[in-house]
């Protein structure tokens, strides 16, 4: 799959990549300062944060036209600047950052987006009282993504990724009154945790490994060949190579953000925060991080692969990716929220993403990875404005008819969907999801990966009509009237639709212009390209697959518009199996049975030891400090007070004593006067005798 | 100063032993007895005693100077003193004070020093066989001429004493001072 | 006995010795007062002893120094006398036992 080595790599960082550390770097400082201002300062505070994204979006173009036009002078790009920030004896810590084409596509992505997501949350946080908290956590998690994707070396990604973890907890749990938002922000970060633990092992295990904590280092980074024979060299357990293991530690740490299989449960009770960050963080960029993690440490997984066939690791992650894909698609068919609906999309398009990188390789799960931030948060997006129209109303049966109240929320929402169910030609969806389809279809392994896509395909396509129809058709079952959402919140939705539109033309066989810049090779505009054998064949059983899914769902829902109170027609048909998809399998009270009450059962017990061992071993201490506090009193009061006191008390009588010789007797004088003499005399005579 | 030749020793033995018998024979008295008014004539004994050994030692001007001014003056003061201070009433607790014998012995002591001295001394003190001729006229013009300063002195002195026992000594009137 | 004069000095030493026991041993302020005028003639005694055996240099010293002792002396009779009389009437007593006003 990886082709193009007739590019001859350049070695020096250009003038743009050094300066590539302000496109994280600013949004950061903006957050820090609106940390600082208070609470009413809106204005400033969303100008500062779109201010800083903006400034980081122009960074980010120049960036990438940097990229583009060595890639049209036919040298593959990847520039780094690493430098060494701790040194600890002979070994360095070292950081730095990368510029080459997947970071590029990446970071014009992730600011184009996030800077139309700001431009939303204005108008749809408007009313709220926390605007300036929203918008610095949100220029903090901006900041955070664009380190995770320039980061060269894989402590500066771990610790973006780690402050990525810490502003969706922050976001998700935003209203924090409400209980089930901070539950749902506790859970997401618990969540995620599991997967970064190890994500840590794999970084430590490849640090020990190679020695290196970079990617890229002129030769000596630890995706470069150099380092990549030596992991394939040492073999761990079950026939993986050291490489293959290190791989999927990382891939499971790029589980759990982007929620797939077994860490994908915080991912819809993450719907909890305010919609622009569902948008944002849910469905375009956090969640993308992790598929962005595997592709950026794509050559450790893909070390060692055989011609014509493919790695433990890649295999691994091929059939997590499809298993998420269904398994999310079959649990959207039964959701009723508009948000959860959308959110197990997400969670099933992540999968066709992992699925890709098994398959196909990384430009194939990048495009559809891109393509998919732009529809994604356009329905989320659209969504929200919804949920505005309808009076924060979220549940699907109450809402209807809204197609004729929200015309511009329709018109984008249907471009959106269409994209998401990949509906043939027009949207950039049916390009970038037919590409992992068909490298699936490639694939040596096996097909039933390809057969579950395919499965997830249609799936995508009966639940999107169903929520479309629910939503926009029929009557309006609400309370209240729907009302279009402000042109602050539409503008955005607009421009959205039409990338999803036209993001499709870079990336048909036609033109594979992405693919051919990602993996530095040449790409020529050739209608050719559909002469692939296979190619056209799969293309008319993806639309096949799409035009079904559609019509099926039209057939149930559309059609008839169903009345609030009245189950789902599904619901009524197969009720064990609706309540089994509507309760998502039931995983959730899996877990809650097992690892949360195994958790709760440890913390029973490490407070009984904080309580009663350590405690006691502190009252201990303490009780030993008393004792010698109260001896040190005793000996005070008596022997350093007593001894002085008896001191005084001896010098008191004596003085008593002396005190006597002054009785005021006259004759006393005398006697001692006579005395006196006497003695004197006596002294005198004695010695003055010859 | 009637010392016969042969009997010169044995009479300056025997009169200066009768004569300091007397004298200290009356201090003794004067010293020991209850009766205070008896003390003071026994003290009367002690300075005719003592004036007669002034007339042995041929100072005659001395020894009539004693007998006027001790004898006629300070020995009637002192039994005016007693007679004013009801001191003929004999004290209910005894004459003595309770530590008598510390100062018995101190007195001892002094004795005993001052004694050891002149005993010690013995071989070394003067013996003048001649008197001094001193006569009244040279004593007055002694007074008048060499020793009119502490003349001057003594007479100040003895009005201030006057004058400062007439002071001390009066009644004070009642209310005032 | 070497010389007359030895004995006059033991006659005046033995004086003095009464003397200071009375003033040192009786209770009556004026057997005190005694006691020191005892004292005093002992001294000069002392003196005329002297002056009649001692070198005559000068004839008249240690009379008139006798003489001016003894007018001294009752000059300070006189005043002591009067203060007794004066502490007899504050205090109602002569007993030198009860006056320690001076107490220390």
């Amino acid at each position: 799959m990886q082709e193009g080595l007739a590019f001859t790599p350049q070695l020096g960082a250009s003038g743009v990549a050094q300066w590539l550390c302000l496109v994280p770097a600013v949004p950061m400082l903006a957050a820090g300062v609106i940390a600082l201002l208070k609470q009413p300062m809106k204005k400033l505070s969303s100008g500062l944060a779109i201010g800083s994204l903006g400034f980081s979006l122009l960074v980010a173009l120049t960036a990438f036209a940097h990229v583009l036009s060595g890639w049209s002078h036919g040298y593959a790009v990847r520039e780094v600047v690493n430098f060494s920030w701790i040194q600890v004896g002979t070994a360095h810590v070292e950081l730095g950052w990368v510029l080459d084409p997947l970071a590029a596509v990446m970071l014009v992505m992730v600011t184009f987006v996030g800077l139309l997501i700001f431009i939303y949350s204005t108008g749809y946080m408007e009313h709220d009282e926390n605007y300036t908290r929203f918008f610095c956590f949100l220029s903090l998690f901006a900041g955070a993504m664009l380190g995770v994707v320039i980061a060269n070396s894989i402590l500066l990604l771990f610790m973006c990724w780690e402050l990525v973890g810490l502003t969706s907890y922050l976001l998700i749990g935003f209203w924090y009154q409400k209980p089930s938002a901070a539950a749902a922000a506790k859970k997401a970060f618990l969540t995620t945790r599991v997967g970064d633990v190890f994500f840590l092992l794999g970084m430590v295990w490849l640090f020990a490994q190679t020695g290196t904590l970079l990617f890229y280092d002129h030769g000596a980074g630890s995706m470069e060949p150099l380092a990549l024979g030596g992991l394939l060299v040492h073999h761990s357990a079950w026939g993986l190579t050291a490489a293959g293991a290190i791989g999927l530690l990382i891939f499971a740490g790029a589980a759990g953000k982007s929620g797939q299989l077994p860490l994908h449960v915080w991912l819809p009770d993450a719907m909890e925060g305010p919609t622009p960050v569902s948008a944002l963080i849910h469905a375009a960029t956090m969640v993308a991080a992790g598929v962005y993690l595997v592709a950026r440490v794509y050559p450790l997984m893909a070390a060692g692969m055989p011609t014509g066939g493919t790695t433990t690791a890649l295999t691994v992650v091929t059939w997590v990716g499809a298993s998420t894909a269904v398994f999310a698609a079959l649990v959207a068919v039964a959701q009723n929220d508009i948000k959860r609906i959308l959110a197990y999309s997400t969670v099933s398009q992540l999968g066709y993403m992992m699925a890709g990188l098994g398959v196909g390789g990384v430009a194939v799960s990048m495009f559809h990875l891109i393509t998919h931030a732009f529809f994604k948060a356009l329905l989320f997006m659209g969504a929200g404005s919804v949920i505005h129209g309808a009076h924060e109303e979220q549940d699907i049966r109450k809402m209807g008819g809204l197609k004729g109240a929200m015309p511009a929320t329709f018109a984008t929402y249907a471009v959106g969907m269409l994209a998401l169910c990949g509906f043939p030609l027009v949207f950039s969806g049916f390009w970038s999801k037919d590409g992992i389809l068909e490298a699936a279809q490639h694939w040596s392994v096996a097909k039933t990966p390809f057969y579950m896509l395919v499965f997830g395909a249609l799936l995508t396509a009966f639940y999107m009509t169903r929520q479309v129809s629910y939503v926009f058709f029929g009557t309006w079952r609400g309370h209240g009237h729907a009302h279009e959402s402000p042109r602050v919140m539409t503008m955005p939705l607009a421009i959205l639709a039409f990338f999803a539109v036209t993001l499709a033309a870079i990336g048909t066989p036609a033109w594979p212009w992405f693919k051919a810049f990602l993996n530095d090779g040449a790409a020529r505009v050739d209608f050719a390209g559909f002469n692939e054998p296979g190619l056209m064949a799969l293309m008319l059983t993806s639309s096949l697959v799409v035009i079904a899914g559609l019509s099926l769902g039209w057939w149930i829902y559309g059609a008839k518009s169903p009345a609030a109170e009245e189950p789902d027609a599904l619901e009524k048909a197969m009720p064990p199996v609706w309540a089994v998809l509507r309760d998502k399998f039931y995983i959730d009270e899996l877990y809650g049975a097992t690892v949360i009450a195994f958790y709760a059962w440890w913390a029973k017990v490490a407070d009984w030891l904080d309580r009663r061992v350590w405690g006691g071993i502190v009252a201990g201490v303490a009780l030993v400090f008393r004792g010698w506090a109260q001896l040190n009193r005793f000996l005070d009061t008596n022997v350093v007070d007593g001894g002085f006191d008896k001191g005084c008390e001896e010098i008191a009588t004596g003085g008593g004593l002396l005190a006597r010789v002054q009785s005021g007797r006259g004759q006393m004088y005398l006697r001692l006067l006579a005395l006196a003499v006497v003695v004197l005399a006596a002294i005198l005579i004695w010695s003055g005798r010859p | 100063m009637r010392a016969s030749a042969g009997k010169e020793r044995l009479a300056v033995g025997v009169v200066f032993y009768l004569i300091s018998a007397v004298a200290v024979g009356g201090a003794l008295s004067a010293v020991l007895l209850k009766n205070l008014v008896h003390c003071a004539l026994a003290l009367t004994l002690a300075f005719l005693g003592l004036a007669f050994l002034f007339l042995r030692l041929d100072a005659q001007f001395a020894g009539f100077a004693q007998i006027l001014v001790y004898v006629g003056a300070v020995a009637i003061l002192v039994v005016f003193a007693i007679l004013l201070t009801r001191g003929s009433e004999l004290p209910k607790d005894g004459v003595f004070s309770k530590t008598w014998l510390v100062g018995l012995a101190i007195a001892a002591g002094v004795f005993a020093v001052l004694a050891w001295v002149v005993l010690q001394a013995g071989p070394w003190l003067p013996n003048e066989a001649a008197a001094p001729q001193v006569t009244v006229n040279q004593i007055g013009n002694a007074l008048m001429g060499r020793y009119v300063l502490p003349l001057e002195i003594v007479a100040v002195l003895l009005t201030a004493a006057l004058l400062g026992a007439v002071i001390v000594a009066m009644h004070e009137k009642e209310g005032t001072k | 006995m070497a010389t007359p004069l030895t004995g006059y000095l033991l006659v005046a030493a033995l004086l003095f010795a009464i003397g200071l026991a009375g003033a040192l041993t009786r209770r009556n302020a004026i057997l005190v007062l005694i006691g020191i005028e005892l004292m005093l003639n002992a001294a000069n005694l002392n003196l005329i002893a002297f002056w009649r055996y001692g070198p005559h240099p000068e004839a008249l010293t240690g009379m008139m120094f006798a003489i001016f002792s003894i007018a001294v002396a009752a000059a300070e009779a006189a005043v002591g006398l009067g203060l007794v009389i004066s502490i007899y009437r504050h205090a109602k007593t002569t007993d030198l036992e009860q006056m320690n006003r001076m107490k220390g």
